[in-house]
């Protein structure tokens, strides 16, 4: 047992850190160390320095333009983007639909798509949930007839992240009613330009717009778009949500939060002392501090599983469920350091932070009670935390 | 990085698991616990005879040159198996202790007799009023001639009435919690004025309470040096930590293990009860908490022979994590055993008691936390 990373290993990591404390632009650190929310030409700005790099798609085979990193190198890196407060890489194109490709696509879709994923020059959505398939994904309806060599497709897709940025989604449809509803899935690539597109906003609980509803009317898309066999949707939908276990739990980006967070507490006076000297207080953040620690190790335990080539372990199964959960505690404690000063609203200083105005109250204590809000969020998204309870009950513990 | 046991671990697993599987059936393990001695000597024998008794301890010692990763595959087994026997009142606690201060010929005089069976060793370092400072002793150590008299009352000594040996801290300088000024004795339990008064645990294991009236001690009766055996006191306190919590996944996972078989039998409403939402959460929540505990305990071990600060903030958390953890699947199995889960005859009942008594020894969850956290003050 050995439970340290090795001189390499740390070797590479100053190389990271240092290619990031180069390369990564100021105006979009200054943003995101205010809390503000990232734009597309941030996204992409920062996306495509990583591209120049050879940095962008660390998990992708080397034949398509991936790094050839080891698992823990991977996981290395991703620590040390997060933790200098990058925005996230899209998830979309380059951790969903490559991989999906790489495994299912035919020879002309891998050409055509996967080097504008890399420079994302082509900025991806997905398109799963609808208004009544939720937790219940397989009852989707949005449904996909044959007409010639194309397929008219039908219906709406809803709480798709950043479409309004889209410039094409990945879209599990119904190619047919007939048997299980699983087997009538089909995985489709529909071009966001279509006149029959209509993307409409869903602003949320923070006020801002990320998520949309996208509607289908009589979408004409090439059969060729089709990605693996006509009713392979669900399996590929399913492989899809096997991947990238050990960056779901969202370890590197919670640490960083609770760098943030003891910063703060000892910036607030509480009683006239740092709010960090109150026991009682303290105690909170540091009961929490255990738990992303039991976290982190688990989420080693994985990916040293993943790198002897063992594949995942039944604990694997846990990591989205306590990553969120202790992600959501974060933001709770958070938003609780600033008191009164939580509660002043401003859409544009979440969008762009303070720039030149001067802030009402501390500058970072305007985000914190809308980030709280927002990451309500992420117990439900990516299939919500009861369904995973049921999926390891079933799958792991042989319940049901 | 590596979480894999080495061939040599491998082997010391496959062995105890064995002996527990094949000696240690819970229903001996019951009879053991009314037999007068609480345990059986003939298996401490046997656990010479395999070579456990030395595990922690160096080859030139006469041990196996194990450490913590060795000790974490006993425990762990060791939990399952309920065991009963003074393992770590006399290897961990006191031997190691003994191993880490004492001379060549005080280790010699000793530790021989204690790898081959012969020999028991306690700790006796917790006092009634102390409950888990480890820097609060109230015991006093006088010089007197050549050697030393020790007064005063420890409290809930593991094992201390089948020891030959209790290792008694006394304060000979300093205020009632100075870190410094604590001293330890190898004091045999059979010198005039100590007095051992023995009990049984809510987990069936055993304790005493040792009453020491000016028991005159030897010079080299001292272990270490005079007034300076705080830092070692905690180590130790620091590795019976992490095979608790070792031993504390052991028990978590046999409850585990009950349950999800108890769900998956027991019919109410014309089914197994494992068919109800509300109950497989609940089981899931078991399973969360035992994964992430084996987490920490493969921390627990990996940092218990880290340099102090970041070992005392490891095992704290270990600790408290397991503490939590502990609590939540001990109740949760009991709840989801229904009217069996509380009766004295079924197992469950006693992995239960069992991790309550785990939290509770070497300081519980809530005394971890506020380590922990008082620590991350320290630390900036």
């Amino acid at each position: 047992m050995q439970l340290e990373f090795s001189v390499d290993e740390e070797a590479f990591r100053l190389e990271v850190r240092e290619f990031v404390a180069e390369q990564y632009p100021d105006d979009i650190r200054q943003k995101m160390l205010a809390g503000a929310a990232p734009n597309k030409s941030d996204y992409v700005t920062w996306q495509q320095i990583l591209h120049r790099k050879g940095w962008i798609a660390p998990r992708w085979p080397t034949e398509f333009g991936g790094t050839g990193w080891t698992p823990t190198q991977c996981y290395i890196f991703e620590e040390e983007i997060t933790a200098a407060s990058t925005p996230r890489v899209m998830p979309f194109g380059l951790t969903m639909l490559g991989p999906v490709l790489m495994a299912f696509g035919s020879d002309e879709q891998k050409q055509q798509y996967l080097p504008s994923i890399l420079d994302s020059s082509t900025w991806w959505c997905q398109g799963y949930s609808e208004p009544d398939a939720g937790s219940d994904l397989a009852n989707l309806k949005t449904q996909a007839v044959v007409d010639g060599d194309h397929y008219i497709v039908n219906g709406s897709k809803i709480w798709t992240t950043y479409a309004h940025y889209a410039d094409k989604m990945f879209c599990l449809v119904r190619t047919s009613s007939d048997g299980r509803k699983q087997l009538g899935i089909s995985f489709l690539l529909i071009d966001m330009d279509d006149p029959g597109v209509e993307v409409v906003p869903i602003i949320t609980n923070n006020g801002l717009h990320v998520v949309n509803q996208v509607f289908l009317k009589n979408v004409r898309v090439p059969r060729a778009n089709l990605v693996g066999e006509e009713g392979a949707g669900w399996t590929i939908a399913k492989y899809l949500l096997g991947h990238e276990r050990t960056v779901i739990a969202g370890v590197a980006a919670s640490k960083q939060q609770m760098r943030r967070l003891k910063s703060i507490a000892g910036q607030e006076l509480s009683e006239g002392d740092p709010l960090w000297h109150d026991a009682r207080f303290r105690d909170r953040v540091a009961e929490t501090e255990i738990d992303l620690l039991a976290l982190e190790q688990t989420n080693l335990r994985v990916l040293c599983d993943e790198s002897a080539g063992r594949g995942p372990g039944p604990e694997a199964s846990l990591l989205k469920i306590r990553g969120t959960e202790i992600q959501q505690q974060i933001t709770e404690l958070m938003a609780e350091t600033v008191g009164y000063y939580g509660l002043p609203y401003d859409k544009t200083v979440l969008m762009e932070g303070w720039g030149d105005l001067s802030p009402v109250g501390p500058d970072y204590a305007a985000p914190l009670l809308p980030h709280y809000f927002d990451w309500r969020k992420s117990s439900i998204y990516g299939g919500s935390n009861e369904i995973q309870k049921n999926i390891i009950a079933k799958a792991v513990l042989g319940l049901g | 990085m590596d979480y894999q046991l080495n061939e040599l671990q491998q082997m010391l697993q496959q062995s105890v698991e064995k002996y527990i599987e094949r000696d240690y059936e819970f229903s001996t393990r019951q009879r053991l616990v009314t037999s007068q001695a609480g345990y059986s000597e003939q298996n401490w024998q046997q656990f010479a005879e395999l070579g456990w008794l030395g595990v922690p301890f160096s080859e030139e010692q006469g041990g196996f040159g194990g450490n913590a990763t060795e000790l974490m595959v006993l425990f762990e087994a060791f939990g399952k198996a309920l065991l009963l026997e003074p393992y770590l009142a006399s290897v961990v606690l006191g031997g190691q202790l003994l191993a880490r201060v004492g001379s060549e010929s005080q280790v010699q005089s000793v530790l021989p007799g204690l790898i081959a069976g012969e020999v028991k060793l306690a700790l006796a370092h917790s006092e009634p009023q102390s409950r888990y400072q480890l820097s609060r002793v109230a015991c006093e150590a006088a010089t007197a001639g050549a050697g030393f008299k020790i007064s005063g009352h420890k409290s809930l000594v593991l094992n201390g009435q089948t020891a030959d040996f209790l290792l008694v801290t006394a304060r000979n300088s300093g205020a009632l919690a100075d870190e410094s000024g604590i001293s330890l004795f190898l004091v045999p339990a059979n010198t005039p004025g100590v007095a051992v008064r023995g009990y049984r645990t809510v987990d069936g294991l055993q304790a005493a309470d040792v009453q020491l009236d000016d028991v005159a001690l030897p010079a080299d009766a001292l272990l270490g040096e005079l007034g300076g055996a705080y830092a070692d006191i905690e180590w130790v306190t620091d590795q019976g930590i992490a095979a608790l919590c070792a031993e504390a996944l052991g028990c978590m996972e046999a409850l585990q293990q009950a349950t999800v078989e108890y769900l998956q039998t027991r019919k109410q409403f014309d089914v197994p009860i494992g068919k109800f939402q509300s109950l497989q959460h609940a089981a899931v929540d078991m399973f969360m908490a035992l994964s992430q505990s084996r987490s920490m305990v493969y921390l627990a071990a990996n940092k218990a022979n880290a340099e102090s600060v970041e070992r005392r903030a490891a095992l704290s958390a270990a600790k408290n994590f397991i503490g939590r953890a502990g609590r939540l699947i001990g109740q949760t199995a009991v709840q989801l055993h229904g009217g069996v889960g509380v009766s004295d005859e079924l197992n469950v009942s006693h992995y239960f008691k069992r991790l309550t008594a785990i939290n509770t020894w070497f300081g519980d969850d809530h005394h971890h936390l506020g380590q922990y956290s008082d620590r991350m003050l320290e630390s900036g």
